[in-house]
């Protein structure tokens, strides 16, 4: 893509945005839903009763400075972080509202899927890693996976750029093609929930408005809750927009409001770059 | 404020260092000492090759290849073949690698994955302990402990239910193929834990988290995508593993047998190029006899490397088709 057009494309987005959190007045579902949370690594409380709820088919993203415990919520809201040593969640999580931490883990993690910082596509080929999760989850039908990792990768916006070459490893890709690569294995079980931790935190521009884009193709079929560092990002994309520091949910909020108009002053502060 | 200030003439650029100077600024004597270092082994391992070499010509002379066909082993008749001991190296590391590699694996998964960390810890302490036990007492363990054991618990029922395969006949006296690998695989599968362990812990925690993000167990995550990640390593345990079972010389001895004979049982005695090289060394007599010895040990030296060469190459093209 040439630079005029992924500038054209970056002033475009925050009007998309805008119209976005414009429409939502009307009766809203909510698909996830957070209740006085708490959650402690050791002795170490990372998270602050937080309470929330995800609307069904919206973005949702969570700012707020490094440490601040908007990467352990979301972590939170697929169990992961259960994977680490001596922690402890305390208080509800509601998706559908049932509780999380009462399903089958495995259930969970298939319901909601989930893209991390560093992109991890596995040691294999590049269709074996769209395919994986369908595999594990029981689907054997070769049909079935094959429209399956095409859909995923079209809809990761990567087909095109990998149909040729589906036998070739995985590493062989670009960092911004290997993220979207996760993205299209996040997808290929079809998750009601995509969270994504920093996913473009380690990617060029214009990777990363690929990424934003194709966001805003796939949130018509599925939730996304977003991790960023970059505030411009979460201005663009999300619906919804939550501001975390010290483990404290100070404000969630429509996007707009958040960045135009906080009603705390510690969020003013920070998306107009006083903080500190 | 003031915008500018006066700059005193100073001179930045010395002259190029002297060779001395360069000396004592550290890259050459770096590069001199490391040197020196590596050729040192280089020279060490030309040096073994020769002197074996050289001092087995008389039975190179005498045998050529023939020496490595034959089977017969008569040192009154001065008639020398290598067939036997070669077969008996062969086949106690095969056997041994073959139950060391799922133990070894297996345990590594344990620890690296399952076992709480201090419970790995401690018990990996333990497993590198068993690693700097001298192999005499592995020997002494095999004749006390591990003979006893296959001759009451686990050849009776390899005989009740595989008793019609060729390698499960006859009678099993103690000494044995399948004693010496035995041994063996408790010698090595130390090696395989150990490094296996530290290579699965090296998996970055991502690989393992993306697999069990699309819904995979813990087991199916370290199953499918942990120990692939990790395959290279852990064969390059079992290399290691190898290189230790194929010279294994004083645990061997002790429970092979010390027959050079070829037969299909493992329940027969048997022996090792290592093992008849120590025990025939001292009292060797005769020019030939000696030099059949040394013949052996070239024989050894070569085949070790022809088998890590082979694996290696294995290893090469398998992990280019997948990776």
């Amino acid at each position: 893509m040439h630079v005029a057009t992924f500038r054209q494309q970056l002033a475009k987005e925050p009007a998309i945005a805008a119209e976005g959190s414009g429409v939502q007045k009307t009766a809203l579902a909510v698909k996830l839903q957070a209740e006085n949370l708490n959650f402690y690594y050791g002795k170490f409380q990372a998270l602050h009763g937080i309470s929330l709820s995800i609307v069904t088919y919206k973005i949702t993203a969570f700012i707020g400075p490094s440490g601040c415990g908007k990467s352990t919520f979301l972590r939170t809201m697929n169990r992961m972080n259960e994977t680490v040593r001596n922690t402890r969640v305390e208080g509800k999580l509601l998706l559908d509202g049932q509780d999380l931490r009462e399903m089958d883990v495995t259930f969970v993690r298939r319901r909601v899927g989930m893209v991390f910082q560093k992109s991890n596509p596995f040691p294999k080929t590049i269709f074996d890693n769209v395919a994986y999760g369908l595999r594990v989850n029981g689907v054997r039908s070769r049909p079935v996976i094959e429209a399956a990792v095409e859909r995923s990768l079209r809809r990761a916006a990567l087909w095109d750029e990998v149909k040729d070459k589906l036998r070739k490893p995985a590493s062989a890709l670009s960092g911004g093609q290997q993220q979207r690569l996760c993205i299209a294995r996040a997808l290929a079980v079809e998750p009601e929930v995509l969270l994504l931790d920093e996913p473009c935190s380690a990617l060029d521009p214009i990777a990363t408005l690929k990424i934003e884009e194709l966001l805003f193709q796939i949130k018509d079929i599925t939730t996304i809750v977003i991790v960023t560092h970059n505030m411009q990002q979460a201005a663009r994309l999300a619906d919804y927009t939550g501001f975390f520091l010290m483990g404290k949910l100070i404000e969630f909020d429509d996007t707009r409001k958040i960045f135009q108009n906080p009603s705390k002053k510690e969020t003013e502060d920070y998306v107009t770059g006083r903080f500190g | 404020m003031a915008t500018s200030f006066p700059v005193e003439p100073r001179v930045i650029v010395r002259s190029p260092r002297t060779f001395i100077e360069r000396l004592r600024g550290g890259d050459q004597i770096a590069l001199l000492t490391t040197l020196v270092c590596a050729v040192t082994i280089i020279v060490v391992v030309a040096l073994i090759v020769v002197e074996l070499w050289m001092n087995s010509q008389p039975a190179i002379k005498a045998f050529g290849w023939h020496f490595l066909t034959s089977s017969t082993w008569d040192p009154n008749a001065e008639k020398f073949g290598a067939l036997p001991f070669i077969y008996g190296t062969c086949l106690t590391s095969a056997l041994a690698l073959l139950i060391a590699i799922p133990l070894g694996i297996a345990a590594a998964i344990f620890l690296a994955e399952m076992a709480p960390p201090q419970l790995s810890n401690l018990l990996t302490f333990l497993i590198e302990l068993l690693a700097a036990v001298p192999s005499v007492i592995y020997g002494l363990l095999g004749i006390f402990v591990l003979v006893p054991l296959i001759r009451d618990c686990l050849v009776p029922v390899l005989v009740k239910f595989f008793g019609y395969l060729p390698i499960f006949q006859g009678d099993f006296y103690g000494v044995s193929f399948l004693s010496a690998s035995l041994v063996l695989s408790v010698m090595v599968a130390p090696f395989i834990i150990s490094v296996s362990r530290e290579v699965l812990l090296a998996v970055p925690v991502e690989q393992r988290e993306a697999a069990l993000a699309v819904g995979a167990t813990k087991w199916e995550a370290t199953w499918q995508i942990v120990l692939p990640n990790a395959s290279t390593g852990i064969i390059g345990s079992v290399f290691l593993a190898l290189a230790r079972a194929l010279g294994e010389t004083m645990a061997v001895t002790m429970v092979i047998g010390n027959t050079p004979k070829i037969t299909a049982s493992l329940f027969s005695p048997g022996y090792s190029i290592a093992a008849v090289i120590a025990n025939e060394f001292a009292e060797a007599s005769g020019r030939l006899y000696v030099s059949s010895l040394i013949f052996l040990g070239l024989v050894l030296f070569g085949l070790t490397i022809v088998i890590n060469a082979v694996a290696r190459i294995l290893v090469l093209t398998t992990t280019q088709r997948s990776a």
